[in-house]
């Protein structure tokens, strides 16, 4: 029971991981029309922004506003030198551009960093475990990342219903040409969720580094998993997405968790492992797969 | 449509120059450069395959990278069990026979094709990209995972395959294989763009509404691509496994379906010779980057969104804008 509390804890903290990235991913796209490959990029520049200040200074604290910073402002460059151009153009050029900036990143980073995937210690004061139930550790800085985005998923959600900026959103991604005839400056609107997209995923990449290496190519690996989860939650939707991403975060860690012992029983210790891995990583493809059988748009297309 | 007879001539001369391609780099001393032509010859089936729904069809896919790993494996694995004499899942025996990997690679893919295709056509525009990549990246996981086939490392093909009392292994061999393939796929291709189903293929990426109102399913249509495309890149896969003698799980990484794109856009969406320039010129282009400096990615990043924000339409339509502007 205590396993099956901390898998479920596990799956939140990584649903909410791919909601920080897929909630920009799927503004993005809903208002602007533009697929962005380079999101997951965004998404490493935080991670080696933040895990760097924070390793030089020493200070976990500090890391934050130097990823942030850093993501919102690639994002911001990025949308003004390369996307803004591409916002008229068919989805092959946005992929092909935007492939090229992984590129370009990637290599950008090897250049500056090295190959060798940096690696930042645990703040104090998260670093300990806190008992949640009798018998149930769980890490702090892992229940941080939980909350950290279950508060972000909230603000978005005020930010979109409530305020005027989330109408002008709201509003772009149902007709965008009508918005821009009302007088709105929606380049600024367009700057704006992208910086903010950025923003997001470079405080993914940042939290996400005292756990995972942080290394070329780790945006890649995250990024198609986002593509699952924009795809399953509805493209342009923000809900779909929440859902989507806790959704799939539970599914991979249980998968993970509990197939390669469920395995073992009908086969051989090691192939049962490679084999549990091989489907786990699956899992969630197969799921996308079901979910569009049933739902060609998505679970929640058509709703911001 | 008529085509000019200079068109024909053209073409003689290509033909002509690339079957005197081996003696000739033999001449200048730089035989490797027939392997380099090979590459561009197996690239270029694949990434005109692509082409074929990309181009043609109007149906942006990131995972046909998943059908050239699939060739290649199914080469691989036949070849695994007839090395070790053991049947495959117990009945199949394996096989070194060229004439019957091909085809079965060809046949397999064409059924993951279908299978694929079936589910992503459901959607269409952004999703489809998406599911596509996420796709071939499931199938790239299964591979990594599957130790009984090498996993993460892959396979090795210690002997190319057997056809009749050909040594594939000769690079000269091997090249006017592909070279017979390539052209033979290409004249295939040209019928069927050139036939009904390819008008009505073209007709779909210009508008699927008025396609559905002359009362034809687009569904269908879109799917049967898709399908031919998949066979294409499983044929270029198991080319590659023998030109190679090796299968891994990178021949389906999504940066190889990535790949594919940048040559079908460097050559000219939509042309039936483009993907094969485009391969040359991506060939080209790594080997000469690479040779320059180890940050070649970087260059190619670079080209790839000058190339993309810049010229619409590929070296291609570049050459002939540019010829244009001279005459």
């Amino acid at each position: 029971m205590t396993l099956f509390l901390e898998q479920l804890l596990n799956g939140m903290q990584l649903g909410v991981t791919l909601f920080l990235l897929a909630a920009g991913l799927t503004l993005i796209f809903g208002i602007m029309g533009v697929i962005n490959l380079a999101h997951g990029s965004i998404y490493m520049i935080g991670a080696y922004a933040g895990t760097y200040v924070a390793a030089t200074t020493g200070s976990f604290l500090l890391g934050i506003p130097a990823g942030l910073a850093a993501a919102a402002l690639t994002g911001i460059a990025v949308e003004f030198l390369v996307v803004r151009q591409l916002y008229d153009r068919d989805h092959l050029d946005q992929v092909l551009a935007t492939f090229g900036l992984i590129l370009i990143f990637n290599q950008a980073i090897t250049m500056i960093f090295g190959r060798q995937p940096l690696f930042v210690g645990l703040p104090e004061a998260l670093s300990g475990s806190v008992e949640l139930l009798p018998g149930l550790f769980y890490p702090l800085y892992r229940l941080a990342i939980i909350a950290v985005g279950l508060l972000v998923a909230v603000g978005l959600y005020l930010l979109i219903n409530r305020t005027r900026v989330g109408m002008l959103v709201r509003a772009g991604s149902t007709n965008r040409e009508m918005v821009r005839a009302l007088g709105v400056d929606i380049r600024l609107l367009y700057t704006a969720v992208f910086a903010l997209g950025a923003l997001l995923a470079g405080l993914a990449g940042y939290m996400a580094g005292p756990i995972l290496a942080v290394q070329v190519g780790m945006g890649e690996q995250i990024l198609i998993t986002t593509f699952v989860v924009v795809v399953i939650g509805g493209v342009g939707s923000v809900k779909g997405a929440f859902y989507a991403s806790l959704l799939l975060g539970v599914t991979d860690t249980a998968l993970r968790a509990y197939l390669p012992g469920l395995l073992r029983q009908v086969m051989v210790g090691p192939e049962a492992d490679a084999l549990g891995a091989g489907i786990s990583s699956m899992g969630i493809y197969l799921l996308m797969a079901i979910v569009l059988l049933i739902r060609p748009k998505g679970l929640f297309a058509g709703s911001t | 449509m008529r085509t000019p007879i200079t068109t024909y001539l053209s073409l003689a001369v290509l033909l002509v120059l690339l079957v005197a391609l081996p003696t000739l780099a033999d001449l200048a001393n730089y035989p490797a450069f027939t392997s380099v032509a090979t590459r561009v010859l197996i690239y270029g089936i694949a990434a005109a395959s692509l082409n074929f729904v990309l181009g043609f069809g109007g149906m942006v896919s990131f995972g046909h990278a998943a059908f050239f790993g699939i060739g290649g494996y199914v080469v691989g694995i036949l070849y695994q069990h007839y090395s070790l004499g053991e049947p495959l899942f117990g009945v199949f025996p394996g096989s070194n026979q060229l004439l019957v990997t091909v085809p079965l690679a060809v046949l397999v893919s064409g059924a993951m094709a279908a299978l694929i295709g079936a589910l992503s056509l459901r959607t269409g525009g952004v999703q489809f990209i998406m599911i596509t990549l996420a796709f071939a990246q499931m199938l790239f996981f299964l591979f990594v995972s599957l130790k009984t086939y090498g996993g993460d490392d892959g396979l090795i093909i210690r002997r190319a395959n057997e056809l009749g009392d050909l040594n594939l292994r000769d690079r000269q061999t091997m090249y006017y294989l592909c070279l017979t393939i390539a052209v033979s796929f290409l004249f295939l291709l040209w019928r069927i763009v050139n036939s009904r189903f390819g008008n009505v293929l073209i007709g779909l990426r210009q508008s699927e509404r008025r396609m559905a109102a002359l009362g034809l399913s687009a569904y269908r249509y879109k799917l049967a691509a898709f399908v031919i495309s998949g066979m294409g890149c499983g044929l270029a896969g198991a080319l590659m496994a023998n030109f190679l003698r090796y299968v891994s799980p990178d021949m389906m990484h999504w940066t190889k379906s990535g790949e594919l794109m940048v040559m079908v856009i460097l050559g000219g969406v939509g042309t039936l010779f483009g993907p094969f320039i485009g391969a040359g010129a991506f060939i080209m282009l790594e080997s000469l980057l690479a040779a320059w400096t180890e940050n070649w990615q970087l260059g190619l990043g670079f080209i790839l969104l000058l190339l993309v924000l810049y010229t619409n339409g590929g070296l291609q339509a570049l050459f002939s804008r540019l010829f244009r502007r001279d005459a």
